[in-house]
Protein backbone atom coordinates (compact mmCIF):
# COMPACT_ATOMS: atom_id res chain seq x y z
CA UNK A 1 0.00 0.00 0.00
CA UNK A 2 1.43 3.46 -0.81
CA UNK A 3 1.76 5.98 1.81
CA UNK A 4 -1.20 8.26 2.77
CA UNK A 5 -2.54 10.54 5.31
CA UNK A 6 -5.26 9.40 7.94
CA UNK A 7 -7.62 11.82 9.48
CA UNK A 8 -10.48 10.90 11.77
CA UNK A 9 -12.70 13.82 12.49
CA UNK A 10 -15.13 14.45 14.68
CA UNK A 11 -17.86 15.84 12.67
CA UNK A 12 -19.45 15.49 8.83
CA UNK A 13 -18.22 19.15 8.34
CA UNK A 14 -14.79 18.22 9.78
CA UNK A 15 -14.82 15.41 7.22
CA UNK A 16 -16.14 17.29 4.42
CA UNK A 17 -13.43 20.14 5.11
CA UNK A 18 -10.62 17.10 5.23
CA UNK A 19 -11.49 15.54 1.95
CA UNK A 20 -11.66 19.21 -0.23
CA UNK A 21 -8.46 20.14 0.95
CA UNK A 22 -6.63 16.95 0.16
CA UNK A 23 -5.49 16.38 -3.41
CA UNK A 24 -7.06 13.02 -3.78
CA UNK A 25 -9.06 12.38 -0.63
CA UNK A 26 -11.20 8.92 -0.33
CA UNK A 27 -13.88 8.42 2.57
CA UNK A 28 -12.72 5.35 4.60
CA UNK A 29 -16.24 3.57 6.26
CA UNK A 30 -15.27 0.06 7.13
CA UNK A 31 -12.36 -0.38 4.65
CA UNK A 32 -13.24 -3.62 3.97
CA UNK A 33 -13.26 -2.81 -0.03
CA UNK A 34 -10.84 0.18 0.16
CA UNK A 35 -8.12 -1.03 1.70
CA UNK A 36 -7.86 -4.36 -0.44
CA UNK A 37 -8.38 -2.33 -3.27
CA UNK A 38 -5.47 0.31 -1.92
CA UNK A 39 -2.95 -3.13 -1.11
CA UNK A 40 -3.35 -3.97 -4.85
CA UNK A 41 -2.21 -0.46 -5.62
CA UNK A 42 -6.17 0.08 -7.48
CA UNK A 43 -6.19 3.36 -5.34
CA UNK A 44 -3.61 5.42 -4.08
CA UNK A 45 -5.85 8.02 -2.32
CA UNK A 46 -3.54 11.09 -0.82
CA UNK A 47 -5.89 11.23 2.29
CA UNK A 48 -8.56 8.95 4.16
CA UNK A 49 -10.97 10.27 5.79
CA UNK A 50 -12.05 7.63 8.46
CA UNK A 51 -15.65 8.74 9.36
CA UNK A 52 -15.85 5.68 12.51
CA UNK A 53 -14.74 9.05 14.71
CA UNK A 54 -18.30 11.01 13.90
CA UNK A 55 -20.44 10.25 17.17
CA UNK A 56 -24.35 8.84 15.93
CA UNK A 57 -23.13 8.04 12.48
CA UNK A 58 -23.75 4.07 13.42
CA UNK A 59 -27.38 5.00 14.72
CA UNK A 60 -30.40 3.12 13.42
CA UNK A 61 -34.44 3.72 14.14
CA UNK A 62 -37.60 3.21 12.88
CA UNK A 63 -40.34 6.03 12.55
CA UNK A 64 -43.45 7.13 10.86
CA UNK A 65 -42.93 3.71 8.35
CA UNK A 66 -39.20 4.73 7.68
CA UNK A 67 -36.05 2.53 8.85
CA UNK A 68 -33.43 5.24 9.15
CA UNK A 69 -30.46 3.18 8.96
CA UNK A 70 -26.73 5.82 9.93
CA UNK A 71 -23.82 5.23 7.02
CA UNK A 72 -21.47 4.40 9.86
CA UNK A 73 -23.88 1.05 10.65
CA UNK A 74 -21.93 -2.06 10.26
CA UNK A 75 -22.85 -5.29 8.59
CA UNK A 76 -23.35 -7.22 11.64
CA UNK A 77 -24.92 -4.16 13.40
CA UNK A 78 -27.96 -4.14 10.73
CA UNK A 79 -28.17 -7.86 11.06
CA UNK A 80 -28.16 -8.02 14.83
CA UNK A 81 -30.62 -5.14 15.26
CA UNK A 82 -33.99 -5.62 16.64
CA UNK A 83 -35.38 -2.43 14.81
CA UNK A 84 -34.09 -3.85 11.46
CA UNK A 85 -35.50 -7.49 12.47
CA UNK A 86 -38.62 -5.61 13.39
CA UNK A 87 -39.00 -3.44 10.45
CA UNK A 88 -37.54 -4.97 7.15
CA UNK A 89 -36.02 -8.60 8.45
CA UNK A 90 -35.33 -9.09 4.51
CA UNK A 91 -32.57 -6.39 4.77
CA UNK A 92 -31.29 -7.61 8.46
CA UNK A 93 -31.00 -11.08 6.70
CA UNK A 94 -29.40 -9.72 3.29
CA UNK A 95 -26.95 -7.98 5.87
CA UNK A 96 -26.03 -11.18 8.07
CA UNK A 97 -25.04 -12.87 4.75
CA UNK A 98 -22.59 -9.87 3.15
CA UNK A 99 -19.12 -11.39 3.26
CA UNK A 100 -17.90 -13.24 6.06
CA UNK A 101 -18.01 -13.04 9.80
CA UNK A 102 -15.04 -10.68 10.23
CA UNK A 103 -15.86 -8.59 7.83
CA UNK A 104 -19.43 -7.69 9.02
CA UNK A 105 -17.85 -6.90 11.69
CA UNK A 106 -15.76 -4.28 9.80
CA UNK A 107 -18.07 -3.19 6.70
CA UNK A 108 -20.48 -0.53 6.52
CA UNK A 109 -23.81 0.24 4.98
CA UNK A 110 -22.48 4.21 3.66
CA UNK A 111 -19.27 2.32 2.24
CA UNK A 112 -20.99 -0.61 0.34
CA UNK A 113 -23.83 2.27 -0.87
CA UNK A 114 -21.19 4.90 -2.12
CA UNK A 115 -18.83 1.88 -3.67
CA UNK A 116 -21.48 0.61 -5.73
CA UNK A 117 -19.86 -2.64 -6.49
CA UNK A 118 -22.18 -4.44 -9.15
CA UNK A 119 -21.43 -7.72 -6.89
CA UNK A 120 -22.61 -5.58 -3.92
CA UNK A 121 -25.70 -6.71 -1.71
CA UNK A 122 -26.63 -3.44 -0.24
CA UNK A 123 -27.28 -1.79 -3.80
CA UNK A 124 -30.35 -3.96 -4.35
CA UNK A 125 -31.81 -3.44 -1.15
CA UNK A 126 -31.20 0.29 -1.58
CA UNK A 127 -32.94 0.31 -4.87
CA UNK A 128 -35.44 -2.64 -4.27
CA UNK A 129 -36.87 -0.76 -1.41
CA UNK A 130 -36.97 2.77 -3.69
CA UNK A 131 -35.20 4.13 -0.24
CA UNK A 132 -33.39 7.36 -0.23
CA UNK A 133 -29.37 8.50 0.07
CA UNK A 134 -29.01 11.35 2.68
CA UNK A 135 -25.57 13.15 2.33
CA UNK A 136 -24.18 16.00 4.02
CA UNK A 137 -26.12 18.44 1.57
CA UNK A 138 -28.91 16.79 -0.22
CA UNK A 139 -31.52 13.51 -0.17
CA UNK A 140 -30.66 11.40 -3.46
CA UNK A 141 -33.47 9.20 -4.82
CA UNK A 142 -32.57 5.80 -5.38
CA UNK A 143 -33.48 5.78 -8.18
CA UNK A 144 -31.35 8.30 -9.17
CA UNK A 145 -28.00 7.37 -7.52
CA UNK A 146 -27.01 4.08 -9.05
CA UNK A 147 -25.31 5.03 -12.31
CA UNK A 148 -23.50 2.41 -13.33
CA UNK A 149 -20.24 -0.14 -12.43
CA UNK A 150 -18.68 1.67 -9.51
CA UNK A 151 -20.44 5.25 -10.26
CA UNK A 152 -22.90 6.93 -8.36
CA UNK A 153 -24.44 10.39 -8.07
CA UNK A 154 -22.36 11.61 -5.14
CA UNK A 155 -20.49 14.77 -5.46
CA UNK A 156 -16.33 14.84 -5.27
CA UNK A 157 -16.85 15.93 -1.34
CA UNK A 158 -19.82 14.36 -0.83
CA UNK A 159 -20.62 12.29 1.90
CA UNK A 160 -23.48 9.51 2.94
CA UNK A 161 -24.69 10.09 6.34
CA UNK A 162 -28.04 7.67 6.54
CA UNK A 163 -30.34 5.81 4.49
CA UNK A 164 -33.47 6.01 4.49
CA UNK A 165 -35.64 3.01 4.02
CA UNK A 166 -39.75 3.29 3.54
CA UNK A 167 -40.65 0.00 5.37
CA UNK A 168 -42.90 -2.13 3.12
CA UNK A 169 -45.70 -4.71 3.72
CA UNK A 170 -43.51 -6.87 2.66
CA UNK A 171 -39.59 -8.42 1.22
CA UNK A 172 -37.33 -10.81 0.17
CA UNK A 173 -33.62 -11.49 -0.98
CA UNK A 174 -32.04 -14.34 -2.32
CA UNK A 175 -28.89 -14.56 -4.15
CA UNK A 176 -26.92 -17.14 -5.60
CA UNK A 177 -23.19 -16.19 -4.30
CA UNK A 178 -20.64 -17.29 -6.60
CA UNK A 179 -19.15 -20.63 -4.78
CA UNK A 180 -15.27 -19.44 -4.38
CA UNK A 181 -16.02 -16.17 -4.07
CA UNK A 182 -19.42 -16.13 -2.27
CA UNK A 183 -19.59 -12.59 -4.11
CA UNK A 184 -23.33 -12.56 -5.69
CA UNK A 185 -23.48 -13.83 -9.13
CA UNK A 186 -26.92 -12.96 -9.12
CA UNK A 187 -28.81 -11.35 -6.44
CA UNK A 188 -32.67 -10.14 -6.29
CA UNK A 189 -34.22 -8.16 -3.83
CA UNK A 190 -38.32 -8.09 -4.29
CA UNK A 191 -40.27 -5.44 -2.53
CA UNK A 192 -44.21 -5.31 -2.22
CA UNK A 193 -44.89 -1.30 -1.35
CA UNK A 194 -47.54 0.77 -1.21
CA UNK A 195 -46.44 2.03 -5.02
CA UNK A 196 -46.32 -1.91 -6.69
CA UNK A 197 -43.96 -4.15 -6.58
CA UNK A 198 -40.27 -2.96 -6.58
CA UNK A 199 -37.34 -5.81 -8.02
CA UNK A 200 -33.77 -4.98 -7.85
CA UNK A 201 -31.32 -7.24 -9.34
CA UNK A 202 -27.80 -7.18 -8.41
CA UNK A 203 -24.48 -9.04 -9.41
CA UNK A 204 -25.91 -9.89 -12.87
CA UNK A 205 -26.10 -6.65 -14.67
CA UNK A 206 -22.89 -4.90 -16.94
CA UNK A 207 -24.44 -1.32 -15.08
CA UNK A 208 -24.22 -2.64 -11.59
CA UNK A 209 -27.37 -2.57 -9.96
CA UNK A 210 -31.23 -2.71 -11.99
CA UNK A 211 -34.70 -2.93 -11.71
CA UNK A 212 -36.30 -5.35 -13.75
CA UNK A 213 -39.30 -4.06 -14.89
CA UNK A 214 -41.33 -7.12 -16.63
CA UNK A 215 -41.29 -8.84 -12.88
CA UNK A 216 -42.30 -5.63 -11.46
CA UNK A 217 -45.13 -5.58 -13.04
CA UNK A 218 -46.01 -9.25 -13.02
CA UNK A 219 -45.70 -9.50 -9.21
CA UNK A 220 -47.73 -6.06 -9.10
CA UNK A 221 -50.80 -8.23 -10.12
CA UNK A 222 -50.56 -10.54 -7.84
CA UNK A 223 -47.44 -10.78 -5.37
CA UNK A 224 -46.76 -14.39 -5.91
CA UNK A 225 -43.87 -16.48 -7.47
CA UNK A 226 -46.08 -17.55 -10.04
CA UNK A 227 -46.90 -14.73 -11.40
CA UNK A 228 -43.52 -14.82 -12.24
CA UNK A 229 -43.75 -17.68 -14.82
CA UNK A 230 -42.11 -16.03 -18.22
CA UNK A 231 -41.11 -12.88 -16.76
CA UNK A 232 -37.62 -12.31 -17.49
CA UNK A 233 -34.65 -9.90 -18.16
CA UNK A 234 -32.99 -9.11 -21.41
CA UNK A 235 -29.64 -11.28 -21.63
CA UNK A 236 -28.10 -8.50 -23.31
CA UNK A 237 -27.62 -6.10 -20.47
CA UNK A 238 -25.79 -9.26 -18.25
CA UNK A 239 -22.27 -9.67 -17.45
CA UNK A 240 -20.34 -12.85 -18.60
CA UNK A 241 -17.76 -14.07 -17.85
CA UNK A 242 -15.86 -17.26 -16.94
CA UNK A 243 -18.13 -17.79 -14.33
CA UNK A 244 -21.44 -17.55 -15.75
CA UNK A 245 -22.62 -16.27 -19.78
CA UNK A 246 -25.08 -13.43 -19.75
CA UNK A 247 -27.85 -16.08 -21.03
CA UNK A 248 -27.07 -18.33 -17.77
CA UNK A 249 -27.14 -15.15 -15.54
CA UNK A 250 -30.57 -13.97 -16.85
CA UNK A 251 -31.98 -17.33 -15.96
CA UNK A 252 -30.55 -17.12 -12.22
CA UNK A 253 -32.24 -13.67 -12.29
CA UNK A 254 -35.77 -15.47 -12.83
CA UNK A 255 -34.98 -18.26 -10.30
CA UNK A 256 -33.90 -16.03 -7.61
CA UNK A 257 -36.47 -13.62 -7.85
CA UNK A 258 -38.84 -16.23 -7.48
CA UNK A 259 -37.17 -17.68 -4.25
CA UNK A 260 -36.86 -14.12 -3.35
CA UNK A 261 -40.93 -13.95 -3.67
CA UNK A 262 -41.16 -17.11 -1.81
CA UNK A 263 -38.84 -15.90 1.37
CA UNK A 264 -40.67 -12.41 1.31
CA UNK A 265 -41.92 -11.38 5.05
CA UNK B 1 2.80 9.20 10.87
CA UNK B 2 0.38 8.61 13.90
CA UNK B 3 0.24 8.39 16.94
CA UNK B 4 -1.29 5.56 18.73
CA UNK B 5 -2.17 3.76 22.26
CA UNK B 6 -4.20 0.68 22.40
CA UNK B 7 -4.67 -2.19 24.86
CA UNK B 8 -3.41 -5.66 23.38
CA UNK B 9 -3.69 -9.00 25.22
CA UNK B 10 -4.59 -7.04 28.76
CA UNK B 11 -0.99 -4.98 28.21
CA UNK B 12 -0.66 -1.08 26.50
CA UNK B 13 1.24 -0.60 23.55
CA UNK B 14 1.95 2.89 21.82
CA UNK B 15 3.78 3.87 18.77
CA UNK B 16 4.05 6.14 16.34
CA UNK B 17 2.95 4.16 13.05
CA UNK B 18 3.42 5.21 9.37
CA UNK B 19 -0.24 5.96 8.16
CA UNK B 20 -0.43 2.93 5.46
CA UNK B 21 0.84 0.29 8.70
CA UNK B 22 -1.96 -2.42 9.16
CA UNK B 23 -2.85 -4.15 12.23
CA UNK B 24 -1.58 -7.51 11.05
CA UNK B 25 1.71 -5.41 10.50
CA UNK B 26 1.93 -3.82 13.72
CA UNK B 27 1.11 -7.03 15.74
CA UNK B 28 3.94 -8.92 13.72
CA UNK B 29 6.36 -6.24 13.17
CA UNK B 30 5.96 -3.41 16.41
CA UNK B 31 4.71 -5.83 18.90
CA UNK B 32 6.84 -9.02 17.77
CA UNK B 33 3.30 -11.08 17.97
CA UNK B 34 4.27 -13.10 15.64
CA UNK B 35 1.22 -15.73 16.15
CA UNK B 36 -1.23 -13.61 13.82
CA UNK B 37 -0.18 -15.18 10.37
CA UNK B 38 -0.50 -13.45 7.15
CA UNK B 39 -1.81 -16.03 4.63
CA UNK B 40 -3.36 -14.29 1.43
CA UNK B 41 -2.93 -10.86 2.84
CA UNK B 42 -6.37 -10.26 0.81
CA UNK B 43 -8.72 -10.49 3.59
CA UNK B 44 -9.87 -13.80 2.31
CA UNK B 45 -8.35 -16.86 3.98
CA UNK B 46 -8.75 -15.44 7.78
CA UNK B 47 -5.45 -16.46 9.17
CA UNK B 48 -4.99 -12.81 10.39
CA UNK B 49 -8.31 -12.81 13.05
CA UNK B 50 -7.81 -10.97 16.01
CA UNK B 51 -10.33 -9.24 17.92
CA UNK B 52 -10.81 -6.26 18.26
CA UNK B 53 -13.41 -4.24 20.83
CA UNK B 54 -15.00 -7.70 21.12
CA UNK B 55 -15.49 -8.47 17.38
CA UNK B 56 -13.66 -10.87 15.15
CA UNK B 57 -11.80 -8.50 12.44
CA UNK B 58 -9.25 -9.52 9.58
CA UNK B 59 -6.02 -7.95 11.20
CA UNK B 60 -4.83 -7.55 7.42
CA UNK B 61 -7.35 -5.26 6.53
CA UNK B 62 -7.73 -2.85 9.46
CA UNK B 63 -5.27 0.39 9.19
CA UNK B 64 -3.12 0.26 13.04
CA UNK B 65 -3.94 4.19 12.49
CA UNK B 66 -7.58 3.67 13.02
CA UNK B 67 -7.12 1.59 16.31
CA UNK B 68 -6.30 4.45 18.93
CA UNK B 69 -7.73 3.49 22.14
CA UNK B 70 -8.78 -0.30 21.18
CA UNK B 71 -8.76 -2.94 22.77
CA UNK B 72 -6.70 -5.98 20.75
CA UNK B 73 -7.03 -9.77 21.54
CA UNK B 74 -4.30 -12.21 19.69
CA UNK B 75 -3.67 -15.66 19.68
CA UNK B 76 -1.09 -14.72 22.53
CA UNK B 77 -3.81 -13.62 24.81
CA UNK B 78 -6.55 -16.18 25.00
CA UNK B 79 -5.15 -18.63 27.15
CA UNK B 80 -4.52 -18.49 30.95
CA UNK B 81 -1.08 -18.61 31.65
CA UNK B 82 -0.01 -21.85 30.67
CA UNK B 83 -3.81 -23.00 30.36
CA UNK B 84 -4.89 -23.66 26.93
CA UNK B 85 -8.20 -21.51 26.56
CA UNK B 86 -11.20 -24.12 25.72
CA UNK B 87 -11.16 -23.49 22.34
CA UNK B 88 -7.56 -24.33 21.93
CA UNK B 89 -7.36 -27.26 24.13
CA UNK B 90 -10.37 -28.67 21.50
CA UNK B 91 -8.49 -27.84 18.34
CA UNK B 92 -5.49 -30.09 20.21
CA UNK B 93 -7.69 -32.98 21.30
CA UNK B 94 -9.88 -33.25 18.10
CA UNK B 95 -6.93 -32.91 15.88
CA UNK B 96 -8.18 -29.27 14.40
CA UNK B 97 -4.88 -28.74 12.49
CA UNK B 98 -2.29 -30.38 10.69
CA UNK B 99 0.35 -27.70 9.22
CA UNK B 100 -1.42 -25.03 11.68
CA UNK B 101 -0.89 -21.95 9.78
CA UNK B 102 -4.75 -21.29 9.73
CA UNK B 103 -4.88 -22.14 13.45
CA UNK B 104 -4.73 -18.93 15.27
CA UNK B 105 -7.74 -17.27 12.45
CA UNK B 106 -9.69 -20.65 12.94
CA UNK B 107 -9.51 -20.03 17.12
CA UNK B 108 -10.40 -16.57 16.93
CA UNK B 109 -12.83 -16.92 14.92
CA UNK B 110 -14.40 -20.06 17.14
CA UNK B 111 -14.18 -17.93 20.02
CA UNK B 112 -15.97 -15.01 18.53
CA UNK B 113 -18.66 -17.25 17.40
CA UNK B 114 -19.07 -19.12 20.09
CA UNK B 115 -19.18 -15.91 22.16
CA UNK B 116 -22.22 -14.39 19.70
CA UNK B 117 -24.05 -17.54 19.50
CA UNK B 118 -23.99 -17.87 23.72
CA UNK B 119 -24.70 -14.03 24.14
CA UNK B 120 -28.06 -14.12 21.53
CA UNK B 121 -28.96 -17.69 22.85
CA UNK B 122 -28.61 -19.48 19.91
CA UNK B 123 -27.84 -22.82 19.26
CA UNK B 124 -24.30 -22.86 17.28
CA UNK B 125 -25.06 -26.33 15.44
CA UNK B 126 -22.78 -27.93 12.96
CA UNK B 127 -24.28 -26.31 10.16
CA UNK B 128 -23.93 -22.81 11.62
CA UNK B 129 -20.09 -23.61 12.40
CA UNK B 130 -19.59 -24.41 8.69
CA UNK B 131 -21.62 -21.43 7.49
CA UNK B 132 -19.80 -19.09 9.96
CA UNK B 133 -16.51 -20.14 8.79
CA UNK B 134 -16.77 -18.70 5.60
CA UNK B 135 -13.96 -16.63 6.13
CA UNK B 136 -11.42 -19.26 7.33
CA UNK B 137 -9.68 -21.06 4.67
CA UNK B 138 -7.35 -24.22 6.16
CA UNK B 139 -5.65 -26.23 3.08
CA UNK B 140 -4.92 -29.34 5.10
CA UNK B 141 -7.79 -30.61 7.20
CA UNK B 142 -10.50 -30.46 5.04
CA UNK B 143 -12.70 -28.99 8.08
CA UNK B 144 -14.26 -31.58 9.68
CA UNK B 145 -12.40 -31.61 12.68
CA UNK B 146 -11.92 -28.04 13.19
CA UNK B 147 -15.85 -28.43 12.92
CA UNK B 148 -15.93 -30.65 15.59
CA UNK B 149 -13.18 -29.19 17.62
CA UNK B 150 -15.57 -26.03 17.91
CA UNK B 151 -18.84 -27.97 18.88
CA UNK B 152 -16.87 -29.55 21.75
CA UNK B 153 -15.01 -25.63 22.28
CA UNK B 154 -18.92 -24.44 22.38
CA UNK B 155 -19.93 -27.29 24.90
CA UNK B 156 -16.59 -26.63 27.69
CA UNK B 157 -17.11 -22.52 26.77
CA UNK B 158 -21.14 -22.81 28.02
CA UNK B 159 -19.80 -25.03 31.37
CA UNK B 160 -18.72 -22.67 33.79
CA UNK B 161 -21.77 -20.11 32.84
CA UNK B 162 -24.32 -22.89 33.92
CA UNK B 163 -22.37 -23.91 37.00
CA UNK B 164 -23.02 -19.99 37.97
CA UNK B 165 -26.65 -20.01 37.47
Amino acid sequence: MYQTKYHKPASVDEAVAALSSAEDGKVLGGGQTLLPTMKQHLAAPTDLVDLRGIAGMDAISAADGVLTIGAGARHADVAASATVREAIPALACLAGGIGDPAVRSMGTIGGSVANNDPAADYPAAVLGLGATVVTNSREIAADDFFEGMFSTALGEDEIITAIKFPIPSSAGYTKFPNPASRYAMVGVFVAQTGGGARVAVTGAGQDGVFRAEMMENALSSSFEAGALDGATVDSRGMLSDIHGTAEYRAHLVSVMAKRAVDSAV
Amino acid sequence: MTQIKMTVNGKSASADVPDNTLLSEFLRENLRLTGTHVGCDTSQCGACVVHVDGRAVKSCTVLAASLDGADVTTIEGVANGKELHPMQAAFKKHHGLQCGFCTPGMIMSGIDMVSRYQAEGQALTEDAIRHELEGNICRCTGYHNIVKAIEDAADQMSAPAQAAE
